[in-house]
């Protein structure tokens, strides 16, 4: 149930409750309930609005900062991670395996302002050994939806 | 000059919604519920495969009877999902498309005169498939109250010392019905005590969303008289790569293999790579597929509750066939007075045989915001016509 209820919300978070039960073929007040449930379980930690920005006029930088860090007896990594998602430019901080530690998502409005960051926060912090920032130049898929505009109906009308 | 054509052509009619169709493609902002195939691309993976087949070179005939992997895969899909047991050597064949296989097998089974049992209503090619092979189509009007399933009764009626073939068409296009196991059990033993063939048609058996689909080619006794027929196009999402099967007896599948060998030579050998993969690794796609529809299904089944409009509950392929009796038109004006005033695109249900008026074919093969909002017109259409008869 939970995981039916999750598999199309991740999709379509704006679906109103009543036709999501229809949809899903139960009761109204079960999914309201189990939303609910989830909510509070922070199985459910939010709901977002995925927007291309490239189509509006605000200028963004978005970059992947890979960063190598020395983790911390007693604490691991999650000390100096909690110290860089805490930067609210910061969009995303994941542990990675491989060669290197904490893989970095964040946006700023200019170049400038991104490499300030890395320069003057980040690489300062006592742990971090080394970084590496890429620059997002396009965005073709993200949470698994295709940037670009769907094409419209191709399917021609035949004899049924 | 003499008249170049001949008389068994000419006698068969054109498909009579031509002309409505017509109208829908020159309506730029009508919706349409008309189309009989997937809203969804073919599944990446699958389109990789058959460009990858191409760069390989892969560009020649196969096999008449299709490449030797294909029906392989083809026999494990069957035993995997149906119980059904076909030896890929001699009882495979790969057609193009289903509609391929149910031409053969009429013209590798009948003799002029032979009847052809079809229910309707049904998809359109069964009657004159029958005719182009010198046989008799005989019609078995199916009934709302049996959720259009085919009953005992109702094959017993029809059948006559010269019925030959009972074409069985389920899931079903356009009334979305199926036939559960009981119901073909029923059914199997009037087929086997009149000696008939069967021709079943189960192109949208990944569709169902009751139980688990059953073949009638699975029952006891009944392979050795069935012509199963199956193909890419609905479960797959794979239309436009026209591939299908058919699969039976070794000695009726060889005397199709010689009409497809002289006709058609051998199925598009691209599809055929892409189907590989699709059978291979194909489930999870065709699941999540089948989930889209499902949802889809109960918000059409609910929104028509909702509007009062009578409907008995589809569980199969992706049509749904309400009635529209109450209003007291044919389906042919409902549907041109539903495009005209709320530009809404629907088949009439006669399109599929005369026992189809009353009804009409309403595809869910549309994202749930297009079905929204063309329920949201019927809705405002049926209120009309409501008000308009109190008045």
């Amino acid at each position: 149930m939970r995981e039916k209820i999750l598999t199309f919300i991740e999709k379509n978070s704006r679906i109103d409750l009543a036709e999501l039960a229809v949809i899903l073929g139960e009761d109204e007040a079960t999914v309201a309930n189990e939303l609910a449930a989830m909510e509070e379980e922070h199985v459910i930690c939010g709901y977002h609005t995925l927007i291309n920005w490239d189509k509006t006029s605000m200028e963004k930088v978005s970059a992947l900062i890979e960063v190598s860090v020395t983790p911390q007896r007693g604490q691991g990594f999650d000390k100096i991670a909690e110290r860089i998602y805490n930067y609210p430019e910061v969009n995303a901080v994941y542990l990675i395996s491989g060669s290197y530690d904490l893989l970095v998502s964040m946006e700023g409005k200019t170049l400038r302002e991104v490499a300030e960051f890395v320069s003057d926060r980040l690489s300062t912090l006592e742990s971090v050994l080394s970084t590496k920032t890429n620059f997002i130049l396009k965005k073709y898929k993200d949470h698994g939806t295709i940037m670009a505009e769907k094409s419209k109906d191709e399917r021609m009308l035949m004899t049924p | 000059m003499r008249n170049p054509l001949s008389k068994v052509i000419t006698q068969i009619q054109p498909s009579g919604i031509r002309k409505f169709f017509d109208i829908v493609s020159e309506m730029k902002d009508a919706i349409s519920l008309g189309v009989g195939e997937p809203d969804f691309d073919t599944p990446w993976r699958i389109r990789d495969e058959g460009i990858y087949s191409l760069e390989k070179g892969k560009t020649f005939y196969t096999s008449n009877a299709g490449l030797k992997e294909l029906k392989i895969e083809i026999s494990n899909f069957l035993k995997r999902k149906y119980d059904l047991i076909y030896d890929y050597d001699k009882e495979i064949l790969v057609t193009v498309g289903g509609s391929e296989a149910i031409d053969i097998a009429m013209r590798a089974m009948l003799d002029p005169g032979d009847e052809v049992l079809i229910p309707q209503p049904s998809y359109v090619s069964y009657v004159p498939c029958t005719q182009l092979a010198g046989g008799v189509p005989v019609i078995i009007e199916l009934k709302e109250e049996n959720e259009f399933r085919l009953t005992k009764e109702e094959l017993e009626a029809a059948i006559t010392p010269k019925s030959k073939i009972l074409v069985l068409p389920f899931p079903n296009n356009p009334t979305g019905a199926i036939m559960e196991k009981k119901d073909l059990e029923a059914i199997a033993e009037v087929i086997i005590e009149h000696d008939l063939f069967v021709l079943t048609d189960e192109i949208y058996s990944e569709l169902t969303y009751l139980d688990k689909h059953v073949s009638i080619a699975s029952l006891p006794g009944m392979k050795e008289r069935t012509v199963y027929i199956n193909g890419f196009s609905k479960s797959h999402a794979m239309t436009g790569w026209r591939l299908g099967y058919a699969c039976g007896s070794e000695i009726i599948i060889q005397q199709m293999l010689k009409i497809h060998q002289f006709a058609i030579m051998c199925a598009p050998t691209t599809s055929q790579y892409a189907a590989v993969e699709a059978l291979k690794h194909g489930d999870e796609a065709v699941a999540h597929m089948r989930e889209e529809y499902n949802g889809r299904r109960r918000y059409l089944v609910h929104r028509f509750k909702e509007m009062g409009l009578k409907c008995f509950e589809p569980y199969g392929a992706f049509y749904i066939f309400p009635c529209i009796k109450e209003f007291g038109m044919t389906s042919e004006e409902f549907a041109t007075k539903l495009l005209e005033e709320e530009k809404v695109a629907v088949v009439p249900g006669t399109a599929f045989g005369d026992c189809g008026e009353g009804f009409l074919r309403i595809s869910y093969a549309y994202s749930l915001e297009n079905l929204k909002i063309a329920l949201e017109r019927l809705e405002r259409f049926i209120q009309k016509l409501r008000a308009e008869k109190d008045a």
